[in-house]
């Protein structure tokens, strides 16, 4: 796994992360940026960006609608709760619990702990939806891991990926589940096919990108180390809502000043016609810019 | 996970049903219509870029070593270290993702 971040890293200073970089220098360099032509294309390119997903979001849709039959929760109640929560893990945990003869009170609070994630995800994604209130509740409705992480450019998020690949998992999800309430078992145990680790391996592909400052290196590896660490001694959704935390890592100054961080900075300086900091200069120099 | 006798009771179901789609609703919500309009502070800006690195080595830990409360080395494990694999060689995200699934159910046919 150390090996896998620093190959990563070194991987990381590829092209992808200058482009974002300058992306964000030719944004903040103008106040009025030219954004004439959004294309319309864009929500096609969050479907199209999410299909590769689909046959496996969709087969867990199927899984969910099963196990929700066996465990006797009904059809109609099987398929509004894929149509309203759309959460997968929280929602095969409430199967799980009720299943295993748990109490109400305990799936829900199962379900909404697993589903506390998306607050700090909304919130770092708000600027993204438009409209009045009503509108901005239903469109947060796509908001989930997937569509976030695949409309995440680099630390800002992309309205018509988000939405589109959002819109692309819910019908596959809601497809899912109605297959497997209605043709309940016989149907292949995802897990037979492997598509439980293509989740693991899909949120790896989109974090690999994000890891070209130290910065983001330290907040992925202590968010992982913090989940992993809380997995055995707290409930499930606890580690992964706790590991958000190491983001605040991005409040520790100096020492592992993030490359991106820097250059903004710098750009700021810049607009203001001060020299660029003397400390990016330095480290730009530096050989050894990545022992810690 | 069959349960006896019709399992659940429907109103237990509809119960997590209206609670959790409410709960996750909000929860969804809270962020883009409480902070509608409001550019974020300056001096979240570098917290809010680490949370996807932070968030999203979470999800591909938990994802592929935890089930339920505990930490397992399976399956996932190895589907995980393939599509690595994949990712190092910058494959398109369709091949990892069909590498990942390839290499857990190719060890699960052979266990």
């Amino acid at each position: 796994m150390v090996l896998a971040y620093q190959q990563l890293r070194i991987d990381g200073y590829g092209d992808s992360g200058r482009i974002d970089m300058a992306d964000g220098i030719a944004i903040r360099g103008s106040e009025s940026p030219p954004q004439s032509s959004a294309p319309r294309e864009s929500y096609r390119a969050g479907v199209r960006a999410v299909l590769p997903l689909l046959p496996a979001v969709a087969a867990f849709g199927v899984s969910f609608g099963v196990l929700a039959q066996s465990a006797g929760m009904g059809a109609a109640a099987s398929m509004t709760m894929s149509a309203t929560t759309f959460a997968g893990s929280a929602q095969f945990a409430i199967v799980s619990v009720l299943g295993a003869g748990g109490t109400v009170a305990a799936a829900i609070g199962a379900a909404v702990l697993l589903n506390a994630r998306y607050g700090p995800m909304g919130l770092a994604a708000a600027d993204v939806f438009r409209g009045g209130p009503l509108r901005r509740l239903l469109e947060a409705q796509l908001l989930v891991d997937e569509s976030w992480a695949l409309s995440n450019r680099d630390g800002r998020f992309d309205r018509r990926v988000m939405l589109g690949a959002g819109a692309g998992l819910y019908v596959g999800w809601n497809a899912g589940t109605a297959v497997g309430v209605l043709a309940g078992d016989g149907l292949a145990d995802p897990a037979t096919l492997g598509l439980d680790a293509a989740f693991p391996a899909l949120f790896l592909a989109l974090l690999a990108p994000l890891l070209h400052s130290r910065a983001a290196r330290s907040a992925a590896l202590l968010g992982a180390g913090v989940a992993l660490a809380l997995t055995p001694i707290t409930p499930a959704g606890v580690p992964v809502i706790a590991a958000t935390a190491a983001c605040l890592v991005g409040l520790v100054p100096a020492r592992g000043e993030a490359c991106e961080g820097a250059a903004r900075a710098d750009v700021e300086r810049a607009e203001r016609g001060a020299p660029p900091s003397a400390r990016r200069l330095g480290r730009w120099a530096s050989p050894e810019e990545g022992s810690a | 996970m069959g349960v006896a006798g019709g399992g659940v009771g429907v109103s237990a179901a509809w119960a997590a049903v209206l609670v959790v789609g409410l709960a996750t609703i909000a929860i969804k919500a809270a962020g883009p219509v409480l902070a509608a309009g409001r550019a974020p502070p300056e001096s979240s800006g570098r917290v809010m870029h680490l949370l996807a690195p932070a968030l999203l080595a979470a999800l591909v830990a938990t994802q592929a070593f935890a089930s339920d409360e505990s930490l397992v080395l399976d399956e996932r494990g190895a589907g995980l270290l393939a599509g690595g694999v994949a990712v190092l060689l910058r494959a398109p995200l369709l091949v990892v993702v069909v590498v990942a699934a390839a290499t857990a159910a190719g060890l699960r046919a052979i266990g």
